[in-house]
């Protein structure tokens, strides 16, 4: 595997930035030339090799330098980590799943032993060896989902089914597009998306929740959501926006392409076997608007969609202030020509 | 004053009822201020058995209504009277701990009260299903500041200042029945210093 791990920041000087490599495999989320909510779930099953879907969990250039920023917002607030009391079969479960999948699937990176219950667990990018008993949370440093998760690109959450729903109630949250963990926690599925517009009146939760509550085991799914982020800000939490806020206001005409970015997030759902849980990786992925403007397909079809994007939408997400300057600069790569269907790159 | 009409809302504002007496074998009623109306009119509408297994724990309002003196007269089994639901607390979950299964609760005032209240009885594991609530009186909220996480009581106004970070805050709607609160969010983190004028909107 020729891939370095890139030493940067996502905070203060924002040395973060994509390899032509990684602006070729970035997922670009729209299909076609217009954006609304929709039920867009399909199969988690591999992709086109090199693709952000090729693997269960893909690990990129990023992956050092996001669990660094990871420990960092952990270290200035704990509360981004919560597992309510029966919640941790379910981390077990989740432990075992990226444990299993990335040494399968990495095994220069990554290596599982299995001895009954004695694990031995090799994560060589990040320089951590750990023998533990699995099931057993005395064998780890810190509880399972937590332990995992530290060492996984992507916020989780997990959630448990009863009652014909399903309930928040575990979840490591430190690169959200801004919600509360530590709010939402303990919410069933209406409660915590209530906040989104439009999307319960079309019915979108209603059909996504019996989706979802019927996941199998071994059968994930899988689907996009998008935002706007001013530099490369992986925490943009509710929590932090009286800091991170105040960039809203400094966008201008000439730093838009280096400083507003796609925010893409790649969310999957996997049926736990022992807890029943229902496992929600939110896979996330930035991208300038300078990096995304090579890609000519890309650049032209983004400035349709944010043009004709309904404002509501554009408010929940954040960027309608922001939104004539997005589009001004966008505009410069719409020739006015068709895209082909698909969200691959031409 | 009867049930109160909050104006439509998103999924996870709580609603309230009327509150109706169900047939048990104990009778857990709370109450703050105005809620003394409801609990007034549901012993009202109950066979005359009620009273004699009924426990009720009241609280001053929000507003500073308080009806303790009617309460005192319905001769209940047990009645108590607390300053504040700070105070009322360990006499709360001394008697959720030891309540049987099939008691029935009630929980009638200020939304603070109700989802304190209700808070308590989820941690205490008793079913769901068991909880009658019934909004009267002060529609003050009970806020959490999503960044410094404490929590402003009573608050009447958006936006307020928080009262532990003093960060200017807008009321959302989005409300977390763990946390028993209403989400309160800087109103000027994107343009500092730029704070409209306080609203009276929850009286
Ligand atoms: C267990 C699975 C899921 C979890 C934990 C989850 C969680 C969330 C959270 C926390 C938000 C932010 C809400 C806010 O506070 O503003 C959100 C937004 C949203 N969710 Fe989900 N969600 C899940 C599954 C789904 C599914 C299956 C759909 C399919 C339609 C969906 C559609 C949406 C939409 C459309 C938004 C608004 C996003 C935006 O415009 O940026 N969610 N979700």
């Amino acid at each position: 595997m020729g891939l370095t791990f890139k030493d940067e920041t996502f905070r203060e000087d924002f040395t973060f930035f994509n390899s032509p490599a990684a602006i070729r495999r970035f997922p670009f989320p729209f299909p076609e030339d217009s954006y609304m909510y929709s039920v867009n779930m399909e199969p988690h099953v591999p992709g086109r090799p090199g693709s952000v879907f090729e693997k269960t969990f893909d690990v990129d250039e990023h992956y050092v330098a996001e669990m660094r920023e990871r420990a960092r917002v952990l270290a200035e607030d704990p509360l981004r980590c919560q597992s309510l009391p029966h919640m941790t079969l379910a981390g077990w479960d989740l432990l075992e799943l990226i444990m299993e999948a990335k040494a399968r699937e990495y095994p220069d990176w990554f290596s599982l032993q299995r001895d009954g219950n004695r694990w031995h667990w090799i994560n060589r990018p990040l320089e951590i060896e750990q023998t533990f008993t699995f099931l057993d949370e005395t064998t780890l440093p810190c509880g399972p989902m937590e332990y995992i998760t530290r060492q996984t690109q992507g916020d989780f959450s997990l959630q448990d089914q009863r009652n014909d729903n399903l309930w928040m109630d575990a979840g490591m949250v430190t690169t959200q597009a801004d919600w509360s963990l530590d709010f939402d926690l303990g919410m069933n599925f209406f409660e915590w998306h209530a906040p989104v517009p439009l999307a319960h009146e079309k019915q979108i939760f209603t059909r996504a929740l019996k989706f979802l509550m019927n996941v199998q085991h071994g059968a994930p799914a899988r689907r996009f959501n998008w935002t706007m982020t001013i530099d490369p800000l992986l925490d943009t939490s509710p929590e932090n926006y009286p800091k991170w806020g105040p960039s809203r206001a400094t966008l201008t005409p000439e730093n838009v392409g280096r400083r507003m970015h796609l925010r893409v997030e790649l969310q999957t759902f996997f049926r736990l076997p022992r807890s029943n849980a229902l496992a929600f990786p939110i896979r996330c992925y930035l991208i300038r608007f300078e990096e995304l403007a090579t890609q000519p397909k890309w650049a032209r079809r983004l400035h349709r969609v944010i043009r004709d994007l309904p404002d509501e939408l554009a408010a929940y997400k954040g960027f309608l202030r922001n939104k004539p300057i997005m589009v001004d600069y966008l505009a410069q790569f719409d020739d006015g020509t068709p895209t082909s269907p698909g969200w691959w790159a031409d | 004053m009867t049930k109160t009409d909050f104006p439509p809302s998103i999924l996870s504002r709580p609603t309230y009822g009327v509150l109706s007496p169900r047939p048990g074998p104990a009778h857990l009623l709370i109450a703050d201020g105005a809620g003394a109306g409801a609990v007034l009119d549901l012993l009202g509408a109950a066979d005359a058995g009620m009273a004699g297994g009924s426990h009720l724990i009241y609280l001053p309002g929000p507003d500073g209504t308080d009806r303790t003196a009617e309460l005192a007269a319905l001769a209940l089994a047990q009645f108590h009277r607390a300053p504040s639901f700070a105070a009322a607390l360990p006499r709360l979950r001394k008697v959720l701990g030891d309540a049987h299964m099939g008691v029935q609760i009630y929980l009638a005032g200020s939304e603070g009260l109700i989802g304190q209240a209700q808070r308590e009885v989820m941690e205490a594991g008793l079913p769901h299903d068991a909880v009658q609530t019934e909004h009267r009186g002060s529609w003050v909220r009970r806020v959490q500041c999503v960044h410094c996480k404490g929590i402003t009581e009573n608050v009447a106004t958006d936006p307020f200042l928080c009262s532990h970070c003093g960060l200017a805050l807008f009321v959302r709607d989005h409300y977390s029945r763990r946390i028993a609160a209403f989400q309160g969010v800087n109103i000027d983190a994107e343009d500092p210093g730029s704070v409209p004028p306080p609203v009276e909107k929850f009286r």
